[in-house]
């Protein structure tokens, strides 16, 4: 019951927010949202809400998916709240792969958007040179962002703490000096990217459905969900699985850990490359859903955001990442005056939330180790 | 190659190195004293280029002619105003986080990074844009053995130099010096020595931030120009030196600052000289690459910083 509620005020402001059209709506918005928030909390709604959200799982997860359905429908044919809504789910995505690296295994990567860079450029190169079926080429891009990260791996490996750090900067920072520099992949100009193609069905054209059209990023919305689910049921099952406790004792303690027998490396290396395959394949999902890309769009400073959205979300928290990526993404379109002062106020709101509520806004939870609660042994 | 055009390439590569050692010192100094990476740091010094180019305006206004004592004053004021910046960040960001996983530290000071950019580009007028920087020094060229050498070159070489060795013999020499070593060694046991712990940090990240702000004003007065974006590429370079010299060891920073600019010459100069096909404009593309395969093959840097494990 509080679940029902509380999914069914999500989703009227996620839709309020991705339809305000004015500035003044907006901040009407933060109110209403400020005041639902502090008399949730003083009717101990919250609490009740977060006991009920941990026990049905999947119930959550569900209604997540229902939601996003809804907001495609209620949204069919505006082009640019689904656009936002396909980005705010690749971007989601990526950063799961990026929370199996931060957050479980614990080794850092700021170079999230080059690995996202490199899923989108295999992807224009191939779809624009070769007759690869589409789905293929998306694999393939992920599988690029994991090669190229195989390259970082000994001295990904080898490093810890800050000289890690600076494995994955200074990669960040190549990455983006090359597509400056290099002509055949566009140089500063960019690449096109064709649209997205699957037997005979070409995504970037609206549809009819039942009698109504749909804007053809209604597609890409729909394709990004899959994905995201997919990503989503992929971490949840690592954390869930002997390879996710694995990692979470490295991360905590590596002496530990290796006196039990776990090889460290190896868990490293399953977490790199499985983190920047994620990556890459949301990166060459977001190529083709906007048609086009360039070096700028994959700077350290874009990696920054995506670690904020982590940080936002809550490390190590999976569902964290999507409340995180919806508010970057989405308060700096709809509050036009401040896209000027953009980076500003994310660095600001990144600090306070660094100095103030350092465990993002969903924090991870302890392990259960006994998912069904009534046959919780603690209890 | 013409010796000239030698001599120019290495007057260019050792002042680059200069400069990315002056910046590399503070990466060093800060992870001395606190173990901590203050990622602010090439942009607390482009706030003190910026700074710099506020103070010059300031003494045309006030009508001061004499370009030694302009510069006089821009330097004694960005010194002021970075050490101030770096210890203001030091005391409400850094020490803050002390108990936190290093992860955060590192994101605060990347964010504060950020802010000060964003500002700068925002609040500076026309701040976007290059601002052009004063050429103060002398312009004349000496001509030694058939070679040119520009004067300005060679005052900002040897000032560079005597900072670097004044920084030196500060931290070997002086009480301070002695003091910060002590809390980079131990921070406990210098407080129990009666050494103030706060405000040796404190100090520490003020003399970090000045130095490299020195370096800021230097390369403003040797480009001639500065932007607001310089600090990001200058901050990560620095790192990058200081990481591959072996963090906290003021010599690895002087190399690794060194031999960062002797990469970027390689990768700008010999190698299309040697591959035909090979863009200098790949210049960072190779020395980071380089940066890259050393670090794995030394993880902690070139002069390794002494650790042990402790269970």
């Amino acid at each position: 019951m509080p679940l029902g509620v509380a999914m069914l005020v999500l989703l009227a402001l996620s839709w309020a927010l991705l339809g305000a059209e004015t500035q003044t709506e907006v901040f009407g918005l933060f109110g209403v949202t400020a005041v639902i928030a502090v008399i949730a909390s003083r009717l101990k709604f919250t609490e009740s809400l977060g006991r009920v959200a941990v026990e049905h799982e999947r119930a959550v997860s569900i209604a997540c998916v229902v939601g996003i359905l809804i907001l495609m429908a209620l949204f069919h044919e505006d082009h640019f709240p689904l656009l936002l809504l396909g980005s705010v789910l690749l971007y989601a995505t990526a950063c799961l792969g990026l929370n199996i690296q931060f957050g479980y295994v614990g080794i850092v990567n700021f170079a999230g958007a080059s690995f996202f860079g490199i899923g989108a450029y295999t992807t224009a190169v191939l779809a624009s040179h070769t007759a690869m079926p589409h789905l293929l080429i998306l694999a393939a891009g992920g599988v690029m962002a994991a090669l190229v990260g195989c390259v970082l791996l000994l001295p990904v490996l080898r490093t810890r703490g800050h000289y890690g750090a600076l494995v994955t900067i200074a990669f960040a920072t190549l990455f983006r000096s090359f597509l400056e520099v290099n002509d055949t992949l566009g140089g500063p100009q960019g690449l096109k990217i064709p649209s997205l193609q699957f037997f005979g069905w070409d995504l970037g054209e609206g549809l009819i459905f039942g009698g109504v059209e749909f804007s053809f990023y209604a597609n890409y919305v729909f394709f990004a969900l899959l994905l995201c689910m997919a990503a989503y049921v992929c971490v949840r099952r690592v954390e869930r699985s002997w390879l996710g406790v694995a990692m979470d004792m490295v991360r905590t303690d590596e002496i530990a850990a290796s006196v039990f027998g776990i090889s460290i490396a190896r868990q490293k290396i399953i977490a790199f490359v499985l983190g920047n395959l994620l990556v890459g394949i949301a990166g060459a999902a977001y190529g083709m859903m906007t048609n086009y890309i360039a070096p700028n769009n994959f700077t350290f400073a874009d990696s920054l955001i995506l670690v904020s959205m982590l940080l936002l979300g809550g490390i190590g928290n999976p569902l964290g990442v999507f409340p995180a990526a919806a508010l970057i993404l989405i308060l700096p379109e709809k509050l036009q005056f401040i896209q000027e002062y953009r980076f500003l106020l994310y660095g600001t709101v990144i600090i306070f939330i660094l100095l103030f509520r350092a465990q993002g806004l969903l924090p991870r939870g302890i392990r259960r180790f006994f998912p069904c609660a009534e046959n919780d042994p603690r209890q | 190659m013409s010796l000239d055009i030698f001599s120019q390439y290495l007057i260019n590569c050792l002042m680059l190195g200069m400069i990315y050692a002056m910046v590399a010192v503070g990466f060093t100094l800060f992870f001395g004293v606190l173990d901590v990476i203050q990622f602010a740091h090439g942009d607390v010094l482009m706030a003190g280029g910026f700074g710099a180019l506020v103070a010059y305006a300031a003494t045309q206004a006030v009508g001061i002619a004499n370009s030694w004592v302009q510069l006089l004053l821009m330097v004694v004021s960005t010194t002021v105003m970075t050490a101030a910046l770096g210890a203001l960040v030091a005391r409400f960001l850094v020490l803050p986080l002390r108990n936190a996983p290093p992860l955060n530290t590192l994101l605060i000071t990347l964010m504060m990074g950020m802010v000060l950019r964003e500002a700068v580009r925002l609040v500076y007028p026309n701040g976007s844009n290059p601002q052009p920087f004063p050429s103060l020094l002398p312009h004349d060229a000496w001509r030694v053995g058939g070679l040119d050498l520009r004067v300005d070159s060679l005052i900002l070489l040897v000032v560079g130099l005597l900072l670097i060795a004044g920084l030196h013999l500060l931290i070997t020499r002086s009480k301070l010096g002695l003091a910060i070593r002590a809390v980079a060694q131990d921070g406990e046991t210098a407080r129990v020595m009666g050494i103030n712990f706060n405000r040796i940090v404190l100090l520490t990240f003020g003399l970090g931030s000045a130095m490299g702000a020195l370096g800021g004003v230097m390369r403003g007065l040797y480009y001639t120009e500065i932007t607001f974006d310089v600090g990001l590429l200058l901050g990560v370079i620095g790192f990058a030196a200081a990481i591959l010299g072996g963090l906290g060891n003021l010599y690895g920073a002087i190399l690794g600052g060194f031999l960062f600019a002797v990469l970027q010459a390689i990768g700008a100069v010999a190698l299309p000289v040697l591959l035909p096909d090979f863009p200098s404009a790949y210049k960072d593309v190779f020395a980071f690459t380089v940066v890259i395969v050393l670090i794995g093959w030394k993880p902690t840097g070139l002069i390794a910083e002494k650790t042990s494990e402790r269970v």
